[in-house]
């Protein structure tokens, strides 16, 4: 039961990027192309998770006063071997993302939840809560790269889907995706920053419309129950 | 030598300015930008560490990483480094500009977590600058935030006061407002310095 809401938490109700706003440079910076995405999404839930279990097994023995530094450790040094692994097995990605995985340093999402959530609660949740914020992340970061390269380019899946042999995923980077309407009437100056910005800021706005009027109908489904109740009484 | 210099200065602030073209430094230029002089503040600081940190990490780099073969280590060293560095600046300033370490708050301990001071580290390695191009590249760079965060700090002043939609409330309108702002840096992008 638990898990199913922090299930729910990681991807609607406490989203990283769309309800915490926290971990946005890297949101607008990468979501270019959908491999771009998927691999930077993966990349954090990976790190994510990881940090969450080594922070939550020793959050009895870490002194308070130091915590943040040792944290920052933890975090730079799974880091370190993400970013490794990544130039040894995916080059391709390794280059695409550049300098945006040794930033996964900073980050906010991994510390914010080390602080928030790693400090108070027991492996176990916290190993959930990683995967599900990773979760979350990743799924952030598609919907932006599938809007922004759809609209931008008119294409789907760059990078990572190949349809010159057939359908099949590749992991060098060089699928050109799906073509599903001409380059040539495509809004480029979506792929470009400002795309990343705007998409952001619709995409924000559309959730908090979403979650405003679910609490909306939360309050006058109470209010409604309220009122029966009352009606009973009488 | 001085042709790169200015190009470095030149690109570093307008024409790949951090914020608007590498998305580094979003979290605190979208966080600390309500009032133009927090902006400005924060902007100074900024630009001090990353000039510092710039210098601090390439002679860490240069001289104890490379010799030793550690280069994997340096997203950890320099995230140690920048974390002491902050640490440090922190107690200088409340020791001998109190004024403006207590307008900066709690901001000064975030400039840590600023994606554009490690970021500028690692720039720095991963284009070979050398020693006097680093500490260019960070100081500009960090010039090119502070024109950034103080020009956005203006604006947001400015969409206080007008009306729009209600779910824009907050981080939407700023995102929003901060990509028209990144179209106009956009024009800087056809400028070319010397070939």
């Amino acid at each position: 039961m638990n898990i199913k809401k922090q299930f729910k938490e990681g991807l609607i109700t406490n989203n990283p990027v769309l309800v915490q706003l926290i971990g946005m440079c890297a949101t607008m910076a990468i979501t270019t192309t959908l491999f771009n995405g998927v691999g930077m999404g993966l990349s954090v839930l990976i790190i994510l998770t990881c940090c969450n279990v080594v922070v939550s097994a020793i959050r009895k023995i870490i002194p308070n006063e130091i915590r943040l530094a040792i944290f920052v450790v933890i975090i730079a040094g799974f880091v370190t071997i993400v970013d490794l692994l990544l130039k040894a097995y995916i080059p391709a990605l390794s280059d695409a993302l550049g300098v945006f995985i040794p930033l996964i340093v900073v980050n906010c999402i991994i510390i914010g939840r080390a602080e928030a959530f790693c400090q108070k609660n027991s492996v176990g949740a916290s190993f959930f809560d990683g995967v599900f914020q990773g979760l979350g992340y990743t799924c952030v970061l598609i919907i932006m790269c599938v809007v922004r390269e759809l609209l931008g380019s008119g294409r789907f899946g760059g990078g990572l889907i190949d349809i010159a042999n057939g359908f099949r995923f590749t992991l060098d980077g060089t699928g050109a995706g799906i073509q599903i309407f001409p380059e040539d009437f495509g809004a480029s100056i979506l792929t470009l920053p400002f795309g990343g910005f705007i998409t952001l800021g619709l995409l924000i706005a559309l959730m908090q419309y979403a979650l405003k009027r679910s609490a909306k109908k939360k309050a006058a489904a109470e209010k409604a129950a309220q009122a029966d109740k009352e009606e009973t009484v009488c | 030598m001085l042709t790169n210099i200015l190009s470095i200065s030149l690109g570093a602030i307008l024409i790949n300015n951090f914020i608007f073209s590498q998305f580094l430094g979003c979290c605190p230029f979208l966080g600390c930008s309500s009032k133009v002089d927090t902006a400005a503040g924060m902007g100074l600081a900024v630009v001090f560490v990353m000039g510092l940190a710039s210098a601090i990490c390439w002679v860490i780099d240069q001289f104890i990483l490379v010799p030793l073969g550690l280069e994997f280590l340096q997203t950890l060293a320099f995230i140690l480094v920048i974390a002491s560095l902050v640490q440090f600046v922190e107690m200088f300033l409340k020791k001998s500009v109190p004024s403006l370490y207590s307008a900066l708050g709690i901001y000064l301990p975030l400039i840590t977590t600023n994606c554009a001071v490690l970021g500028v580290v690692l720039l720095n390695v991963q284009n070979n600058y050398n020693f006097i191009e680093s500490v260019v590249y960070g100081i500009t760079g960090g010039l090119g935030f502070m024109l950034a965060i103080v020009l956005f700090a203006s604006v947001r002043e400015r969409v206080a006061f007008s009306e729009y939609p209600e779910c824009f409330e907050g981080f939407p309108i700023c995102l929003v407002s901060a990509g028209l702002l990144a179209l106009a840096f956009m024009g800087f992008s056809g400028m070319q310095i010397f070939g």
